[in-house]
């Protein structure tokens, strides 16, 4: 697994640790990513996504273990790492107060870019972003979408091999995100390395290998396929019908049914042996007069290997407990 | 420290300071407001003391005894009363703040060898006032006094005789003894040491608030950089607010500035430093605006007010406060500001403070720089 030659690796830990106060908010994770890949970092919300990414960044210190960024250690070289590195925050941190251009300029001063190249990338990124008519306009004004291409194009200012990305789609309309995914696919294939976090499992998909976290923990590593062929040895069943809250609660019951979660107003029921399953589902719905519009076997979403490995995650940690 | 990301830094915070309304209005319109309002309201001059006057006796004697008193600058007669009753309703409402009764017997008993009573009624509610103005009714009575026993003696014996003491009070650097002229300097330290702190707590609060200074710590942009880069453009704000405070002193107040004009700009450039760097700090430390505001405004304002030297004599505290005053900056500016303005004196005098000065602002820097690396771990 670990036969990778360490010149494509743009980023490699190894047991990497945070721990605040006590609370550990990343544990000994080990991952590597390589050159020119998107890598994508999946978990809910307080999962240690975005410790981990500033751990990277050079933003926070790790409290042990080791990390390599671009070559360079995370402990000891962090300030030449922020030289390689592109970092957008979740906030699309930019100067409201500042016009498009304005902003451009601060970054391009802190980044030292030289007068030539300047005028050159100022209008890559202002091109990019679609910002043409908007160089004026204070950033304030600009649309969610605007502003997260124009962060995304700040933060690329100084041609950084690898970028940094935490939820870069969050609070952006469906078409923008579409947009920026778009963008993210035409760095990479320049070589640019990009390393991105996110909460949305459809995202997830479009990632070239994926690692997800939980609890502080990463339970799993690969790229989409493998996770579904290798988490989801069982099989998913979509059960539509009427009072999917009741519904949830008597197929739960059933020893056929290793799990069901609630997808919207559809039920995913995760069942060992679909034959048994289905009819048994079909049985204790007509029992309890709920009318099933539609029973299929489905292709399992990310969502489903997620759940299912946190569900597993959490049996291991209470059998653990009782062990000890 | 580089020097293009530390143009990037100022030229970044010279817009932030322009496109915002708040800190302009902040940096600009509050001082020369708190200027304005202390300057004139905070007189600690007692002049003109209203004054009534029931004159029972109503003799030449008595007259001349009344007109000493209004024909000094200390008293006026608000009006002439004949019972206690008004002294006592116009000290009540506020009319008048002193009240002067001259017995009938007034006349007959002066010079008769007797001390002759007069009694003098003041407004007691007003502690500072009312001793100011019994002092100077003391002496007003005494010179009168002197005068009569010295017209006596030379009545009596025909020979002039003076006064065997004859003390010539001069009050240096403010020989009309103006409190202005002392509480306009100590004023122009007191609001920009308020100023300066409360103009940079916003700053690098307001960039954890909005996440940008997530965004700069990924950047190779460094903290000296940033907080130099950050203090420049508000120095200068500061240095724009001693410069309207020196023309509304020069212009509106009155107040004579006799010593070096640009050792007074110097000075404030470093005071101006050290105290810009403690909002600094407080913002660093808080991370929030509405606290950092808050804390800026608290350890600023009382202890320059009250700990300074600007309205209470450092040498009349408690030791243990005296050597607390040691702390407050605002100290070594007011005496310096004191002393350039009203003296006229240069480094040759000022010199121990100026370098505590200096030595305030250096440390307080360096604080600002430690504390904030302290807080990206």
């Amino acid at each position: 697994m670990h036969s990778s030659n360490p010149r494509n690796i743009a980023v490699s830990v190894h047991n990497l640790s945070k721990q605040f106060d006590g609370f550990t908010a990343v544990d000994r994770i080990n991952f590597e990513v390589k050159k020119g890949e998107i890598f994508g970092f999946l978990g809910p919300n307080g999962a240690g996504k975005s410790t981990t990414i500033r751990m990277l960044c050079g933003i926070l210190p790790p409290t042990s273990g080791e990390g390599k960024v671009a070559g360079l250690d995370i402990h000891t070289q962090r300030e030449q790492i922020k030289w390689q590195i592109g970092y957008m925050s979740q906030k699309f941190s930019l100067y409201e107060d500042l016009t498009v251009e304005e902003n451009i300029n601060f970054y391009s001063g802190i980044y030292q870019i030289e007068e030539d190249t300047l005028r050159r990338r100022k209008e890559w990124v202002i091109e990019m972003a679609g910002l043409q008519r908007h160089r004026g306009s204070l950033t304030r004004v600009l649309s969610g979408g605007w502003r997260q291409r124009l962060a995304l194009g700040c933060a690329l200012l100084h041609e950084p091999s690898i970028l940094f990305l935490d939820e870069p789609t969050s609070g952006v309309d469906p078409i923008s995100r579409r947009q920026f995914w778009d963008l993210i696919y035409e760095l990479t294939g320049r070589g640019v390395t990009v390393f991105v976090t996110t909460h949305y499992m459809d995202e997830a998909e479009y990632c070239d290998r994926l690692g997800m976290i939980y609890d502080g923990k990463l339970v799993a590593l690969g790229t989409p396929e493998e996770l579904k062929k290798e988490f989801m040895k069982e099989t998913v069943l979509e059960v539509s019908c009427e009072q999917p809250m009741k519904a949830m609660a008597v197929i739960q019951n059933l020893a056929a049914v290793k799990e069901v979660t609630l997808f919207g107003n559809h039920l995913h029921a995760v069942v060992p042996d679909a034959r048994t399953a289905h009819k048994a589902i079909q049985l204790v719905l007509s029992e309890n007069a709920i009318k099933l519009s539609r029973l299929e076997k489905i292709s399992p979403a990310l969502e489903d290997v997620f759940v299912s490995l946190i569900e597993a995650q959490g049996k291991a940690t209470a059998t653990g407990g009782e062990g000890a | 420290m580089n020097l293009r990301r530390l143009a990037a830094v100022a030229k970044k915070e010279c817009l932030h300071i322009l496109r915002d309304p708040r800190s302009l209005y902040i940096s600009i319109a509050l001082p020369m407001m708190l200027l304005l309002l202390y300057g004139y309201a905070l007189t600690l001059d007692v002049d003109r003391v209203p004054m009534v006057i029931w004159d029972q006796s109503e003799t030449t004697e008595s007259r001349e005894l009344i007109s000493r008193f209004t024909g000094s600058r200390y008293f006026t007669a608000q009006s002439f009363v004949s019972s206690y009753k008004e002294i006592e309703h116009s000290i009540d409402t506020r009319q008048a703040l002193a009240a002067l009764i001259i017995p009938t017997e007034f006349a007959q008993l002066l010079g008769g060898g007797e001390p002759t009573p007069v009694q003098l009624i003041v407004d007691g509610t007003d502690a500072n006032t009312a001793t100011l103005a019994l002092g100077y009714a003391q002496v007003v009575a005494l010179i009168y006094s002197q005068e009569i026993i010295l017209q006596k003696v030379r009545q009596l014996r025909g020979q002039v005789l003076t006064v065997p003491l004859d003390v010539r009070a001069r009050a240096w650097f403010n020989p009309d003894l103006e409190s202005k002229n002392y509480i306009i300097p100590g004023l122009i330290a007191v609001i920009m040491m308020v100023i300066s702190a409360l103009l940079t707590s916003l700053t690098v609060a307001r960039e954890w608030e909005t996440g940008t200074m997530e965004q700069l710590i990924s950047t190779p942009v460094k903290g000296p950089e940033l907080i130099t880069g950050k203090l420049i453009p508000y120095i200068f704000l500061g240095l724009l607010d001693v410069l309207l405070a020196v023309l509304m002193g020069e212009y509106l107040f009155h107040v004579p500035l006799r010593g070096n004009v640009a050792l007074l700009f110097t000075m404030a450039t470093v005071f101006l430093a050290g105290s810009m760097s403690l909002g600094m700090m407080i913002s660093i430390v808080t991370k929030s605006q509405m606290v950092a505001s808050q804390a800026a405004i608290v350890v600023t304002f009382l202890p320059s007010f009250l700990l300074s030297g600007f309205i209470f004599a450092i040498s009349n505290m408690p030791t243990v406060i005296q050597w607390g005053t040691y702390l407050i900056p605002a100290r070594y500016f007011i005496t310096l500001l004191k002393g350039i303005y009203l003296k006229g004196i240069g480094l040759e005098v000022l010199a121990l403070e100026a370098v505590l000065l200096v030595l305030f602002g250096v440390i307080v820097v360096l604080l600002a720089n430690y504390k904030f690396k302290r807080k990206l771990v």
